[in-house]
C-alpha cells in the first residue's frame, strides 16, 4: 500500500483565515465542527464533574457527603447535561458535520449557514441550562415528570427546560441539513449503495431528530405553562392525567437513544472496515438495520411505563415491538464480528475502541431484553439495573464510539498523528473503568437498589465501593485524552493524507483537508469499503 | 449509626431474599436470560478475540478478503434471536399476566403514598406509617393512591413494584411465604427525601398477625369510618336507601355495571366512586341530574377511602334496583 510522501499541505481549512472572527463566523463545516467538538467537550466535563460527587456521595450508604437537596440536584444535571448537550449532539455535530460533505465528496453541507446558525442555537441553549446551574440547579430528575415537575419542584425547572427546548432546535437543524446534504449533494457516482455505513447511520439519525425533536420541545412547553400559569395537562388537581406527560416524554426521549447510539453503530462500522480492510460483512442489512432501528425506535416508548398504571394490553403489545428492536441490533453485532472474519486485523487504537464497542453494547443490548420482557421488568425498572444498562448502550455503546471515531479521524482533523502507546493504554483504562463502575449496578438492581437514592440500606456498600472506585479509573482513562491529542495539535507527528491505509474518500484528500475539500470534485465509482479494487487507485 | 455499621459487616448479598409466590417465577426468567446473555456474550466476545488474533494484520499492505456477504447467515442470525425474543416475550407476558391478576379472596389494604412517608389503612381500622404487617400465606392486595406527586412501591423481595399515583387507584398484589422483615422503598423519585421514603413490610405467622390485629384500632373499622363521615357530609340527604333521594341509591351498587347518561355502561369500582365524589358530573348514572356538589378540597385521600370502603360495605343489603 502505498502511504506516498507525508507532507503538511501549505494551505488547509485550519490556516484559511486566523483570528476569533474566522472561527465565530465560519461556514465551513469542518471549523463548525471543531467549534462543536469545544462545546461538547466543556459539557461532557461539566457532566461528569456531577458524576464524580453522585459517585463519591455513594461510597457510603448515609447521605453524608452532600444534602439530600444538592444529591438530587446533581443527578438532575448530570442527565440534562450528558443526555441533552453531550450525548445527542456528540457525534452528529462533531465527526458527522465534519465527514458528511467529505465522504460524499462535497464542498460542504447544503446549508452552511444555518449550520453556524445550529451551533449558536446549541450555545444559546447551553447557556441557560448553565445559567439554571448556577442559580441553584434544578431537583426534577432528567425526566421532568409530572406533577413533581410542574407542581411540586421549586428550583429552577423552567430556565433549564427552555434551555433544553432551544437547544432542541440546534439538533432539528442539523438533522435537515444533514438529510438534505445526503439527497442533493452527493458526487457523481455517489450512489445510496456506495454511501459508507456512517451516512446511512446519519441519514436514519437525522430522521429521528426532524421528526422526535418536536414533540419534546411541546412537552417541555406544556410544562412550562402548567407550571406557570396552572392550566391541567398533567396535575390531577387541574384535571390534567401525570402519565400523559410520561408519553409525551418517552415519544422523544426513547427514539433520543438512537439519537445517541445510531451515529455510534455507524462510527464502528467505518472502524471495523478500516481496520480489518475489508469490506463490511452484509452491508445492505447493516444499513437498513440503522433504518429499521429509526423507525422502530418510535413505536416502543411504553416500555418506560410498565409500571406507571398503562394497561395491561398495551404493556404487552409494548414489549412486543421493544423485542423487535433488538433484531436489527443483533444483526449488526453479528456483521461486525463476521467481518473479521480473514480480516487484516490491525490493533490500533481506533479498533480497539470499536471492539470494546461491541462487547459493552452486546451486554447492554442482552440487558435490554430483561428489560423488555414485561415480568422481568418490573422487578428491575427504576433501580440500579437500568442505571447500568442504559450506561452500557450510552456510555459503552456511544462514548466508545466517539472516541473511537475521533482517533480515527483525528489525524484527517488535525493533520498529526497522537501517541500511541498512551492511546492504547487509556482505552485499555476506560474499559476496564467502565465494566467497575457499571457492572455492579446489574447486581445491586436485581437486589433492588432503587435509583434515585441519596442514602441506602447498608448491605449495599461494597458494591456501591466498586462501582465508585471504578468511576475515579474512567475519570483518570477520560482526561488522559484530552491531554495527548492537545499535545499533539502542535508535537504531533505529520499523518499524511492517509495514515491508515484505509479507502473511502476522506482519506483521498490531505490532512487537513482544504477548505473546500477536495482540490478537484471526486467522481465514484467503486463501492464503500473496496479494498481489493480501490487500494492502488491512490491519488 | 453503631448498627448500621455492624450490619456492614454481615456480607453482602449478590442475590435479594425470595419471600412470596412471585419471587420463583420472575427468577426463573431472570436465570434463563442470564444464560441466553451468557452465550451470546461469550460467542461474541470469543469470536472477536480469536479473530483478532488469528487474522492479525501481519505486513503493513495487506489486505482483508474479498468476502463480504452472505445470505444464509443473515437469515440465520436474523431468524435465531427472532425465535428467541418470542420465547421471552411469552415467558415474561405471562408471569406479568399473573402479577396483574389478583386471585378473588384478596385481604385488602388501602395505601396512600405523600412527601415522604407511606400510610397504609387497613380495613380494621389499624393505621400505620413506613410499615406494613401482613400475614404469611395470604393473598394481599394494596389499593394505592398519592396526596401529591407519583410515588412507586416496591419490595424487592416480592418481586412487585408500581407507580402510586395522585387522582387514580392502582394496585399490586403478592402472596408472602417467609415471615420476616423486607425492604419497602419508593421507586419513583418524589423529591428532596425520595430516599427517605422507604419502610419495611413486616411477615408474621397467621397467629401473630391475628394477635397484631387485635392490637386495637380505637376508630374502629375503615367501613365504620366511612359510615360517620357519610353521615357528617350529609351524603345520606340524597344517597338514602329507599330510593326516594336525589341520588343512586348506594347499596349493593359496588361492583355493578351502572348506564350512564351517554349510554355507556361502567363497573362501579375504587375508581368510579372516588371519581363520582370528587367531580360527580363527569360521568353521571342515567335518570338523574347533574346537582351533587363536588367535594374536592373538603375530603382527604384517606378520608375517600373511608367513604369507599364505607360503599363497598353497603353490599348486604337486599338487592335493589340501581338505575
Amino acid at each position: 500500500m502505498s502511504t506516498g510522501t507525508v507532507f503538511m499541505p501549505p494551505r488547509h481549512y485550519l490556516n484559511d483565515g486566523y483570528g476569533i472572527r474566522s472561527w465565530l463566523l465560519t461556514r465551513d463545516h469542518k471549523r463548525i465542527a471543531l467549534l462543536y467538538l469545544a462545546a461538547v467537550t466543556l459539557f461532557f466535563f461539566v457532566g461528569g464533574a456531577f458524576a464524580v460527587l453522585i459517585r463519591l456521595e455513594l461510597a457510603t450508604p448515609a447521605g453524608d457527603f452532600v444534602s439530600d437537596e444538592t444529591y438530587n440536584k446533581l443527578f438532575t444535571m448530570h442527565g440534562v447535561m450528558m443526555v441533552f448537550f453531550f450525548l445527542i449532539p456528540s457525534i452528529p455535530a462533531t465527526l458527522g458535520n465534519f465527514l458528511v460533505p467529505i465522504m460524499i465528496g462535497a464542498k460542504d453541507l447544503a446549508l452552511p449557514k444555518l449550520n453556524l446558525a445550529s451551533w449558536y442555537i446549541y450555545i444559546l441553549g447551553g447557556l441557560f441550562t448553565l445559567y439554571a446551574l448556577i442559580a441553584g440547579g434544578v431537583d426534577t430528575g432528567w425526566t421532568f415528570y409530572t406533577p413533581f415537575s410542574t407542581v411540586s419542584s421549586t428550583t429552577n425547572v423552567i430556565p433549564t427546560a427552555l434551555g433544553i427546548f432551544i437547544t432542541g432546535f440546534s439538533s432539528i437543524l442539523t438533522g435537515l441539513n444533514f438529510i438534505v446534504t445526503i439527497h442533493r449533494m452527493r458526487a457523481p457516482g455517489m450512489t445510496w449503495f456506495r454511501m459508507p455505513l456512517f451516512l446511512w447511520s446519519m441519514y436514519a439519525t437525522s430522521l429521528i431528530m426532524v421528526l422526535g425533536t418536536p414533540v419534546l420541545a411541546i412537552t417541555i412547553l406544556l410544562v412550562a405553562v402548567e407550571r406557570l400559569f396552572h392550566f391541567g395537562f398533567f396535575d390531577p388537581r387541574l384535571g390534567g392525567d401525570p402519565v400523559l406527560f410520561q408519553h409525551l416524554f418517552w415519544f422523544y426521549s426513547h427514539p433520543a437513544v438512537y439519537i445517541m447510539v445510531l451515529p455510534s453503530m455507524g462510527v464502528v462500522s467505518e472502524l471495523v472496515a478500516a481496520f480489518c480492510r475489508k469490506q463490511v460483512f452484509g452491508y445492505g442489512f447493516v444499513a437498513f438495520a440503522s433504518v429499521a432501528i429509526a423507525v422502530l425506535g418510535f413505536l416502543v416508548w411504553g416500555h418506560h411505563m410498565f409500571v406507571a398504571g398503562q394497561s395491561v394490553y398495551s404493556a404487552l403489545i409494548f414489549s412486543a415491538l421493544s423485542f423487535l428492536v433488538a433484531i436489527p441490533s443483533a444483526v449488526k453485532v453479528f456483521n461486525w464480528t463476521a467481518t473479521m472474519y480473514r480480516g487484516s486485523v490491525s490493533w490500533q487504537t481506533p479498533m480497539l475502541y470499536a471492539i470494546g464497542f461491541i462487547g459493552l453494547f452486546t451486554i447492554g443490548g442482552l440487558t435490554g431484553l430483561f428489560l423488555a420482557s414485561v415480568g422481568l421488568d418490573v422487578h428491575v425498572t427504576d433501580t440500579y439495573f437500568i442505571i447500568a444498562h442504559f450506561h452500557y448502550i450510552m456510555v459503552g455503546g456511544t462514548l466508545m464510539g466517539y472516541l473511537g471515531g475521533l482517533h480515527y479521524w483525528w489525524p484527517k482533523i488535525s493533520g498529526r498523528l497522537y501517541n500511541e502507546f498512551l492511546a492504547k493504554l487509556s482505552a485499555g483504562i476506560i474499559f476496564l473503568g467502565f465494566n467497575l463502575t457499571f457492572f455492579p449496578q446489574f447486581i445491586l438492581g436485581y437486589l433492588g437498589m432503587p435509583r434515585r437514592y441519596h442514602a441506602y440500606p447498608p448491605e449495599f456498600q461494597v458494591l456501591n465501593v466498586l462501582s465508585s472506585a471504578g468511576a475515579s479509573i474512567l475519570g483518570v482513562g477520560y482526561l488522559i485524552p484530552m491531554l495527548y491529542l492537545m499535545w499533539s495539535l502542535r508535537y504531533g507527528k505529520l499523518a499524511g493524507s492517509n495514515p491508515w491505509g484505509a479507502v473511502g474518500l476522506e482519506w483521498t484528500t490531505t490532512s487537513p483537508p482544504p477548505t473546500e475539500n477536495f482540490a478537484e470534485s471526486p467522481v465514484v465509482t467503486w463501492d464503500a469499503y473496496d479494498y481489493q479494487t480501490t487500494v492502488t487507485v491512490e491519488s | 449509626m453503631d448498627e448500621a455499621d455492624a450490619d456492614m459487616w454481615k456480607g453482602t448479598p449478590l442475590f435479594p431474599d425470595s419471600a412470596s409466590t412471585m419471587a420463583g417465577r420472575v427468577d426463573a426468567l431472570y436465570f434463563f436470560l442470564i444464560v441466553v446473555s451468557a452465550f451470546f456474550s461469550v460467542l461474541i466476545a470469543g469470536l472477536i478475540v480469536f479473530y483478532a488474533v488469528k487474522y492479525r494484520r501481519r505486513s503493513p499492505d495487506s489486505v482483508g478478503a474479498s468476502f463480504h456477504g452472505g445470505m444464509a447467515l443473515e437469515l440465520t442470525w436474523t431468524v435465531i434471536p427472532f425465535f428467541i425474543t418470542i420465547v421471552i416475550f411469552v415467558w415474561g407476558a405471562s408471569v406479568f399476566f399473573a402479577m396483574s391478576r389478583p386471585p378473588d379472596e384478596t385481604l385488602n389494604i388501602y395505601v396512600v403514598g405523600k412527601q415522604w412517608m407511606w400510610k397504609f389503612q387497613h380495613l380494621d381500622g389499624q393505621r400505620e406509617i413506613n410499615e406494613l404487617h401482613v400475614p404469611v400465606g395470604r393473598p394481599v392486595k394494596l389499593i394505592m393512591t398519592s396526596e401529591d406527586v407519583i410515588h412507586d412501591v416496591f419490595v424487592p423481595a416480592f418481586r412487585v413494584k408500581a407507580d402510586v399515583l395522585p387522582g387514580r387507584y392502582t394496585n399490586i398484589w403478592f402472596q408472602p411465604t417467609k415471615p420476616g422483615r423486607y425492604h419497602l422503598f419508593c421507586a419513583e423519585y418524589c423529591g428532596t427525601r425520595h430516599s427517605g421514603m422507604v419502610g419495611e413490610v413486616v411477615v408474621m405467622d397467621p397467629s401473630e398477625y391475628q394477635t397484631w390485629l387485635s392490637g386495637g384500632a380505637p376508630e374502629g373499622s375503615l367501613a365504620s369510618a366511612g359510615a360517620r363521615l357519610f353521615q357528617d357530609l350529609a351524603c345520606n340527604t340524597c344517597h338514602r336507601p329507599d330510593a326516594q333521594g336525589r341520588g343512586p341509591v348506594l347499596e349493593g351498587l359496588f361492583g355493578k355495571t351502572a348506564t350512564l347518561q351517554s349510554g355507556e355502561t361502567i363497573t362501579v369500582d375504587e375508581a368510579y366512586v372516588r371519581e363520582s365524589i370528587l367531580n360527580p358530573s363527569a360521568r353521571v348514572t342515567a335518570g338523574f341530574q347533574p346537582i351533587m356538589p363536588t367535594f374536592q378540597g373538603l375530603v382527604t385521600e384517606e378520608q375517600l377511602l373511608e367513604l369507599v370502603e364505607y360503599v363497598k360495605s353497603l353490599q348486604s343489603l337486599p338487592p335493589v334496583q340501581t338505575r
